[in-house]
């Protein structure tokens, strides 16, 4: 078996008594699409939100590419080529596209100030390949729709060559049109050999996109299936009911 | 169909010149102050004299505006401003006055005195505002509780150091920065106005060309070229009316007389350009640049725009908390180097209020609170906008008490203003 991308083991994180993720083992292979799946508050979010350095988790190991990884704050992760779309996007509303793609990623000149033309003629370029339609490149991204502003959250992901990407809720906020465009992305990523954590509440579309599907329940992992394996109905009794009814049954 | 058609869509006139509305209010509102004022005062407001003296009683206010544009777009206040400036200004007296000459032994009026002085005001400021940004970043005690604290704090830090005296008089060269005693004389003033109208020129020529570099859209040349015009006439014509503020001949009599020698029949001599409008137009200059041009300066807006983004991005927005603060405190520390030089003395009462004036500029400038939005030639407006009311009315003989209201009161009109401004235009 070849090394997986990442290797969550037995990752755990309480807050204030609670367990948000309670002994997580997870894994990711380069040119896969694991989708993560769960009621709200199951702790799906908070569990990649310790893979992308926003949360430190209690205990568990992160290991990337077969090595043990000190993922503790967001630049840990981005330096592991880890990139996260959030669900809430994480853009700041009054800078403009350009501005956010290249936060905390600035392209300087030689004499060390930002670079606002070339990173808008880059933001220019990278747009043109994933959403053709967006023009507003210098306005405030507040003044953007809701699909335009998931698609700066997209290219600042895809723009800095990820190696692993974490997509939270990527099309909620999204209309048919684009949630295809978002789909198509995917399927474009994972054949360059990227490896793709998925997060959504859109169970028949997990299936379609993603390889291998885990539900979470109250902080803990209830199982990881192969999707041509379950049955949409074998996965929203995971979901409901915590249990694992393949397993049982065998 | 005619949402396919590649030609830039009709501009009016002002959209041409890619004008910012909301400045061209603001220099409005403040011509508007001017000609009134003027009239009020049988022409005594626009004078040369007027002028000049507008201009230097602005600064220390203007340069720590600069600073208050930066701590509000990051969601920050700082109302202990006016406070460190009285100790920072506590610090260089006491430095030019009593410990380099009875500690280290530097004989009063040595030529090092007034840079030492400086050097450690400036770091005294700086290290006072890193603590209280450590104490509002790592430690997250709201900034409001900390410079409150701090207000009283370092009001009575400067007090205590000078037992409550008037420390003065200064050096000599210390007090070149505050206003009238240092200025650049009328062919040195000219001289500098066209460096700084070829620089402008250049930027703008330079920001064109890089635009056409990358294959972006830009302004007509005519609209190009009257904004050089508007930006060289407001820079020569600045340094004009500076220069055509004469030194009084009973001044320069004595200046002469100084100097041992007699005074030329028919000399006249011009103030021209103070050093610390000189000093405010590098901290304008610097800060812009920091804004605009620096990885500092993005994440200061990107923090105020959105904390938690930042966060995510790999900003360290404890660490910049501190930057921000330790920047006002230096800052604070070269207003208290131009407060005090202009008064010739320390005084137990220096900045008083200056907190509330300085968050008024940046305010008033459209610094908004709810951080985010902010920029620093709006907040040396409001500066210059806040002190010409304030002495426009002093001219016209309002009475002290009324002129503290109307300018409380204009301070909450203009916010109103602006709120209703930024709801029009759709913009946040």
């Amino acid at each position: 078996m070849s090394t997986p991308l990442v290797d969550l083991r037995n990752i755990s994180i309480s807050f204030g008594g609670v367990r948000a993720v309670d002994n997580v083992s997870l894994d990711l292979k380069p040119g896969e699409v694991v989708g993560l799946l769960g009621h709200n508050g199951a702790g799906k979010s908070t569990l990649i939100k310790i893979l992308s350095g926003a949360y430190a988790k209690d205990s568990g190991e992160i290991w990337i590419d077969g090595e043990k990884a000190e993922i503790n704050s967001p630049r840990d992760a981005r330096r592991y080529n880890i990139e996260t779309i959030y669900q809430t996007l994480a853009l700041a509303d009054n800078l403009d596209a350009s501005s956010n793609l290249f936060l905390g990623r600035e392209l300087t000149t030689p004499l060390g100030f930002v670079d606002d033309a070339r990173m808008e003629a880059e933001t220019k370029k990278i747009m043109a390949r994933l959403n053709p339609n967006f023009k507003k490149l210098s306005e405030p991204v507040s003044a953007l729709s809701g699909g335009q502003r998931q698609s700066v959250a997209i290219a600042r992901a895809v723009y800095f060559n990820a190696k692993i990407l974490i997509m939270d809720e990527p099309t909620a906020a999204l209309g048919v049109h684009e949630t295809k465009m978002v789909a198509d992305l995917i399927k474009e990523l994972k054949a360059q050999g990227l490896g793709i954590f998925l997060i959504s509440h859109d169970t028949r579309e997990m299936l379609e996109l993603c390889d291998r599907v885990s539900v979470m329940k109250n902080g803990a992992l209830v199982g990881t299936e192969r999707v041509e394996d379950v049955t949409e109905d074998d996965i929203l009794s995971m979901i409901i009911l915590g249990k694992n009814p393949k397993r049982d049954a065998a | 169909m005619s949402d396919t058609t590649h030609a830039p869509p009709k501009r009016n006139f002002v959209q041409s010149l890619e004008i910012d509305t909301r400045l061209l209010g603001m220099i409005g509102a403040f011509i508007l102050v001017c000609l009134v004022f003027n009239v009020l005062t049988d022409g005594r407001f626009l004078t040369p004299r007027n002028i000049f003296n507008l201009t230097i009683q602005t600064v220390s206010v203007a340069i720590m505006a600069t600073g208050m544009v930066f701590i509000i777009v990051t969601r920050h206040i700082d109302l202990a401003c006016g406070a460190l400036l009285a100790t920072c200004s506590a610090l260089m007296a006491m430095t030019q006055t009593v410990y380099l000459p009875d500690w280290v032994g530097l004989p009063l009026g040595h030529p090092a005195i007034p840079y030492i002085a400086i050097a450690v005001g400036l770091i005294a400021g700086t290290a006072i505002g890193a603590f209280q940004g450590y104490l509002v970043g790592y430690l997250t005690i709201p900034a409001f509780i900390v410079t409150l604290g701090g207000l009283l704090v370092w009001r009575n830090v400067g007090w205590y150091l000078t037992s409550g005296a008037t420390i003065g008089p200064l050096d000599g060269t210390f007090m070149k920065l505050g206003g009238i005693n240092g200025t650049l004389g009328a062919t040195w003033s000219w001289i500098l106005g066209l460096i700084a109208v070829a620089a402008a020129l250049w930027g703008l020529y330079a920001s064109r060309r890089n635009k056409i570099a990358h294959d972006f859209p830009v302004k007509p040349a005519w609209a190009e070229a009257i904004n050089a015009a508007i930006i060289a006439g407001g820079i020569l014509g600045f340094i004009a009316i500076l220069n055509s503020y004469q030194i009084p001949q009973g001044r320069l009599k004595r200046i002469f007389e100084a100097a041992g020698q007699e005074l030329p029949e028919g000399y006249t001599a011009s103030y021209g350009l103070p050093f610390s409008v000189l000093l405010l137009i590098a901290v304008a200059v610097t800060m812009t640049v920091i804004a605009k041009k620096t990885r500092l300066g993005r994440y200061i807006f990107a923090t105020g725009g959105n904390p938690d983004a930042a966060e995510l991005s790999g900003i360290n927005t404890r660490m910049l908390t501190v930057k921000v603060f330790a920047l006002m405190g230096a800052l604070c520390a070269l207003s208290a180097v131009v407060a005090s030089a202009r008064l010739t003395n320390h005084s137990n009462d220096i900045g008083t209020l200056d907190e509330l004036r300085v968050i008024a500029a940046a305010v008033i400038g459209g610094t908004a609170l709810s951080g985010g939005i902010g920029t620093i030639h709006g907040a040396i407006l409001g500066a210059l906008i806040m002190q010409s009311l304030q002495s426009g009315m002093a001219m016209v003989g309002v009475d002290a008490p009324l002129q503290n209201m109307v300018v409380g009161t204009v301070l909450v009109l203009a916010v109103l203003i602006d709120i209703i401004y930024r709801k029009r235009t759709g913009a946040k």
